[in-house]
This record gives structure tokens, sequence and C-alpha cells, in this order.
């Protein structure tokens, strides 16, 4: 079968995730490899639940926040700049490829750019093969087991 | 009524966590005339045959120490399980691996080649002789633990009932957890850390914090810090916001940075996130560019945040490339 890439997509409440229902309700078509979990703001995204989603089999994940400026909570999105950078760093050092983690601004407005990121990324992602970790197979044998 | 059994263990570690049950010093008496030491390679000489003719849940309280590194501990994990009713992971290594998890970066035919062919002091092992499990020779054969190519956490392999992190322990909380078994109290939920906080390393750190806007780290050798101030506000990578108190900030208190070993505080599961998300907090920078020479400062983030943790962090161990 095909590979068919398993994406994670943190999408901010007021922006970005209003500009993935613009894009639906525009019935504008685009990758439906993006498995989207709204949070209040891109800055809410810990590391950790990035970390996490690797470790639970994504094959990437995707950050998507208001543009900079327009951060709802004034500057959430400027620590997200920030932290993703960050984060890219230390997957590598994990031996993961930065690509599969991916930072954008997609607006309320821009259900077009959704599309489209959405397939960039999922077209990146294919090109990169599926992720596999050491730490796949454990956390099945930690499900097999309880 | 006979005293209640105490086994101590010690698996993939240094023997620091032995030391620091023997620095709660004249105490260590009490210890000796409340509990019954079935068990103590580091101190007494009893062997693991002893322990294999025990009745399962015979031994009260097992302190292990030491990270999963070899079959040898694991099957020693196993055994002292079953006969042990209660067993605590003791020490940062047996918690989350400790130092030894620091092999996880790498592979085991990486540290093997290096030790036993690569490394300036190894002489000369042209032959390429490398341990085996299995050897034989004129005088008989030999079996040896076999190596793993992860380091894991104790509870990775086993179920834990209580944790005591540190590395080592502090002496005053190990008192602190035995005198609690010894007064006949009901035990905590299980899976409760015990010998520590419910809040950060900063917390105990008497060093005074301002608002923190860092536009470039330092290497501790390259900066002489104010022995007052935050070590985080004068821009070196401290360990404090993701670790857990219990320790009263020694490190910090004798001018270095915390290295983490208390694990990660309540909620929070790994202590590399926990890092990237306080730093990235406080980085003065809204450019790219700019971000990026800033994080070119921080050296070696994952064996810096990770120093004791990566075998129980989210992702365990660095893949082979």
């Amino acid at each position: 079968m095909a590979f068919e890439p398993k994406i994670i997509g943190f999408l901010c409440n007021w922006c970005s995730y209003t500009g993935a229902d613009l894009a639906g309700v525009s019935r504008i078509k685009s990758a439906p490899n993006v498995r989207v979990i709204r949070t209040m703001c891109s800055g809410r995204v810990d590391p950790a639940f990035i970390l996490k989603a690797f470790q639970l089999g994504a094959d990437g994940v995707i950050v998507m926040g208001c543009h900079l400026g327009d951060c709802h909570y004034q500057e959430g999105n400027y620590k997200t700049i920030r932290r993703i950078p960050f984060l890219k760093r230390l997957i590598q050092g994990f031996g993961i490829d930065p690509r599969r983690l991916r930072l954008e601004w997609v607006s309320a407005s821009e259900g077009d750019r959704f599309a489209h990121v959405v397939n960039e990324m999922t077209e990146q992602i294919r090109n990169l093969g599926p992720l596999t970790l050491a730490v796949h197979g454990e956390m099945q044998q930690h499900v097999a087991h309880h | 009524m006979a005293k209640p059994k105490l086994a101590l263990y010690w698996a993939a570690s240094c023997g620091g966590c032995e030391i620091a049950v023997l620095d709660i010093h004249e105490k260590i008496l009490d210890v000796a005339g409340a509990f019954d030491i079935v068990f103590w390679p580091v101190a007494l000489d009893f062997k693991y045959a002893d322990v294999r003719a025990m009745q399962d849940k015979s031994v009260d309280l097992c302190l292990f120490n030491g990270s999963i590194r070899n079959s040898e501990n694991a099957e020693i994990a196993h055994l002292l399980r079953a006969k042990a009713k209660t067993l605590v992971a003791f020490g940062s290594c047996a918690l989350e691996g400790g130092i030894p998890g620091l092999a996880n970066m790498t592979t085991k035919d990486d540290i093997w080649k290096w030790v036993y062919k690569d490394s300036p002091s190894t002489v000369s092992n042209n032959g390429g002789t490398f341990p085996q499990t299995h050897s034989t020779m004129s005088e008989g054969a030999i079996e040896i633990p076999e190596m793993w190519e992860t380091v894991k956490s104790l509870d990775q392999i086993i179920d834990v009932d209580y944790y005591v992190p540190g590395c080592p322990p502090q002496p005053d909380q190990i008192w602190g957890v035995i005198e609690y078994i010894l007064s006949g109290k009901p035990l905590p939920p299980k899976g409760t850390v015990l010998g520590a906080g419910e809040k950060t390393c900063c917390d105990e750190c008497p060093r005074e914090r301002a608002e923190k806007k860092l536009k470039k780290f330092y290497r501790p050798f390259e900066i002489e810090t104010d022995p007052n101030k935050c070590l985080l506000d004068q821009g070196i990578v401290c360990m404090g916001p993701a670790t857990r108190d219990g320790c009263g900030a020694l490190c910090t208190k004798a001018n270095v940075p915390c290295r983490g070993c208390y694990g990660p505080p309540p909620n929070v599961i790994d202590q590399g996130a926990k890092m990237v998300s306080a730093l990235s907090s406080i980085i003065d920078a809204h450019e790219p560019e700019e971000i990026e020479s800033i994080l070119d400062q921080i050296v070696d983030p994952l064996g810096t945040f990770y120093r004791f943790s990566l075998a129980h962090s989210i992702l365990r161990r660095v893949e082979k490339l």
C-alpha cells in the first residue's frame, strides 16, 4: 500500500483554525493527511505535545498560528517563533529530520493559504517517507502489556 | 515480631546512591536496628542464590538504584520485584536512566568500537577482540551478561511502587523516607515521588530573579557570575525551571547551574521539552536570523537538557543515523 503521511496539525483557535474552516466552507480541496488539533494559541503548544506526536507515530507535525502582530494574546506567537526553531534542533539531535516539523502563519481569511500549506507539507513528508523510531516498538509493547 | 526485611541493589550505577545511604551517618545504625538487611551487594556478602531462595513478597522494602543496561540488571530487577512487597526506584538512574542513559545518544556498536578499538587508551586490539556473552577456554566456559542497545529506566521493565529522585538522593531526604516507612503510617498512593518537593529547583534557589530577557548565553567558563543573581538571568543555561525541587538548590548555592538530577517537576514528562519552552520564553529576539544565532550559543542541548533523563524522555533514544 502506498505511504500516506500522518501529520498532526496544531492550529490556533483565532486565526488558523478559522482559516481551515474557511478553506472547508469555500470548498477548497486539500490533502486529507493533516489531523487537526485546535489549541487556543500557537503559544499554547507545549514542545512536549510535538514530541509526543512523534512518539505516537506522526510522520510530521505542523503548527499554525496568527501572523506576527495579530496574536489574540499579544505575544503568544512570538514564543512560538522561538520555540519551533529550537525544537527543530532538538528533534534533529534525536535523529528526526527537522523538515518533519513546520511552522506557518495562517490568518482567518487565508483559506487558500491553509490548503496550500497543507498540500506542501503533505508532499514534503511523502518525499521524506515514513518516520520510524525505536520508541514506536516500545510503545506498542507497552500497549499490548496493559 | 520479626524485623521488616530490607534489600538494596545497584544495577547500572556508579555507587553514589550507596554512598548517599551511608551519608545518613550514624542513623545507618537505626536502619540496621529497625530492618533486617537481607541483600546489599555493595556492603554485605549475600549472593543472588540467597535472594532466589527467598519466598516471594518476603522482602518488605527494596531500594533499587541504577539503570537497566544489560541482561543481569534486568534479571535482578525482575527477581527483586518478585521478592519485594514495596519496591522503590532509588536515584536518577533507576528513575529515568541517569547518566548511563546518555549512552542512548549513540549505539552499542559505536560504544564498543570506541572502548575496545579506537580510544587512545586501547593500545592494541588488532585482532578486533570484543567481549562475548559466551566464551570457552581451556579452564572452562564463562557467561557474562549481554549489554543492551538501549538503556532503560527501572519502570520501563518492571512495576515500580515509589520513586526517590536525585543523583544522588540527598541524605536528609533518604532518612525522611526511611523514617516515614518505619513510622508505620499508611503509605502514599502508588507512583508517588518521595523525598522531594512538588515545585521546581528555582523555588528553593536563594538567588534573586529579575525579568528575564536574554540575547546571549554563556558557558560557565566564559563568564564570572554574580553569586546573588539568578544564573539564568546571567545567561547561564540552568536546568532549575525544568527540575523538581528537593535537593535544597545545592548546585546553584555553589555557583554551579542546576544539572537537572531531580528529574522533571510534577506534571512535566520531558525535561528537554520544558527547557525548550522555558528558554524560548526568555530569548529576546523576534527575527528568525537573530533567533538562530542566539540558539547557536546553546551548546549540546540534548546532552544538557537530558543529562539525567534521556532514557525516560518522550523519545527515549537517538535514532541510529
